[in-house]
């Protein structure tokens, strides 16, 4: 953690949104993030695992499976440093309402799932503030699960949990792994005061809660470009 | 005596039975580590000892990436801490703990230490950096050769012509004169290695002296830290890297 310390007075905001693979929170992020650019206000997206810098690095080490719970753990969070550090941070500072697709319980979830000690992965993530608004899209396991698989999509070795020897059909150990994830999630809830938003509804109910309830904690014109109307 | 983290460790490791010992030997760009690695491997296998040595930026994982980050300086601070621990983290698990479980000594060319003090007088924040390296095996012993800059320079000089860009610490803006540059960054680093050392429990060796007299004086420390492993060893005779080292190789072939 070096001098990006969150305890600096930070100007812009920061909405995060977690949950499942298949709950619907990449839509969500989404609409959110065409309306806040509609009234013209400062917006960046940034999504987990999209640095250029240590893609290469993720992508060599997932394709001779190389990882390791530290190593995968590292190197996550060396990509998410990366983003956090060249951009979230110095957009926040400078204003910007800040939309992050998976933020760092992702990876509190994830690498506690997978063994590492929660202490060292939240010491880990120290450097990286917390955010103002944590959407978290809850939908029953099975729902989550038959989005995603419903298309019999290709797994990703890593993706299906595949490391953790639950099983060695890929379905079946994204389902045992998704479970898991989903326990994590649970704990972490409250925690880091999650606002729980109930997945299960119509895409337009859901975004209409959503932009209620980042209106009532955002002063959203004080984020507007200076030129704009 | 069982092996140990520093910290919270890595999952899915069983220390019980990591029968071989970590040794590990620190010190600067120019303080002799390299030189006492090749002579302390000698005299180990000498000894009938399986050794291998290890070193930092040379994992399969991320090495290479490393290596282009740095040559680009394009990392953030954070982001080139967490790159070496990544790096370290790989060796650790892919090389160190298998050798210490084969029973090897893995003597170890810089170790956390560095890698701590270099985030540190970068402006990391220490408790996280512990933190991070809370996952590395606590060394059987570890040396740091300490050397005065003014010495480190002419070395470095003697061997590369030319100051590291790293080591002389270009990248937080001590200085743009890149000897000023060199002596301030290595006073913060060795400033960071002196209070280090009460707290990880390191010895000290004067990296003044000769290669032959360091290579002595590990010689001398390390064997006592052998005596659990060894078996009986006929050759007791401390190897000293000169032609005139006497050895019972030479006394049989002078004989």
């Amino acid at each position: 953690m070096h001098n990006s310390s969150p305890e600096i007075d930070v100007q812009g905001k920061l909405i995060a949104v977690e949950g499942l693979d298949g709950s619907g929170k990449s839509t969500q992020i989404y609409l959110v993030k065409r309306w806040l650019e509609m009234q013209g206000i400062k917006v960046f997206f940034t999504e987990w695992n999209s640095s250029d810098l240590v893609k290469k690095v993720t992508s060599k080490g997932k394709k001779k499976q190389l990882l390791t719970p530290t190593t995968f753990s590292l190197i996550h969070c060396t990509d998410f440093a990366d983003r956090y550090e060249r951009q979230i941070w110095p957009l926040l500072r400078a204003g910007y309402v800040v939309l992050a697709d998976r933020y760092k319980y992702t990876a509190f979830a994830r690498d506690t799932v997978r063994g590492c000690s929660q202490k060292w992965v939240t010491k880990l993530y120290g450097f990286a503030k917390e955010p103002d608004i944590t959407f978290f899209f809850k939908v029953p396991l099975n729902t989550a699960l038959e989005r995603i698989l419903s298309g019999r999509p290709q797994l990703k070795y890593f993706e299906a949990g595949m490391d953790l020897g639950l099983s060695s059909d890929p379905y079946e150990s994204f389902k045992l792994f998704q479970a898991r994830i989903l326990q994590q999630y649970a704990a972490l809830e409250q925690q880091f005061h999650f606002h729980v938003i109930n997945a299960t509804r119509s895409v337009e109910e859901q975004q209409r809660e959503v932009r209620e309830i980042i209106s009532s904690r955002l002063d959203l014109p004080a984020f507007k470009k200076r030129n704009a109307s | 005596m069982s092996k140990k983290f520093f910290g919270e460790g890595m999952p899915d490791i069983d220390l019980s039975d990591l029968h071989g010992k970590l040794i590990v030997i620190e010190g600067a760009d120019g303080s002799g580590r390299s030189t006492q690695i090749e002579i302390l491997k000698d005299w180990l296998e000498r000894r009938g000892h399986a050794t291998i040595s290890v070193g930092l930026n040379r994992s399969a994982l991320v090495g290479s990436q490393l290596q282009r980050a740095k040559e680009g300086n394009i990392l953030s601070p954070t982001t080139r801490s967490l790159f070496y621990a990544a790096d370290f983290a790989d060796q650790m698990e892919n090389t160190i703990i298998p050798s210490l479980r084969a029973g090897f000594l893995v003597l170890a060319d810089r170790y956390i230490y560095t890698l701590m003090a270099r985030d540190i007088v970068r402006g990391a924040e220490r408790e996280w950096v512990e933190s991070l390296y809370g996952i590395a095996i606590v060394p059987d012993a570890v040396f740091y050769l300490r050397v005065t800059p003014r010495v480190l320079v002419e070395r470095n000089f003697e061997k590369k012509v030319q100051l590291d860009y790293w080591e002389s610490g270009m990248d937080i803006g001590l200085s743009r004169d890149m000897l000023e540059s060199f002596f301030k960054y290595q006073k913060l680093i060795q400033a960071e290695f002196q209070s280090m050392q009460k707290r990880y429990e390191f010895e000290v060796i004067n990296g003044n002296r000769s290669p032959r007299v360091i290579a002595h004086e590990l010689q001398t420390r390390i064997e006592t830290l052998l005596e659990d492993v060894l078996l009986p060893v006929k050759d007791n005779q401390i190897v000293i890297p000169s032609s005139t080292a006497v050895t019972q190789e030479n006394l049989v072939a002078n004989a």
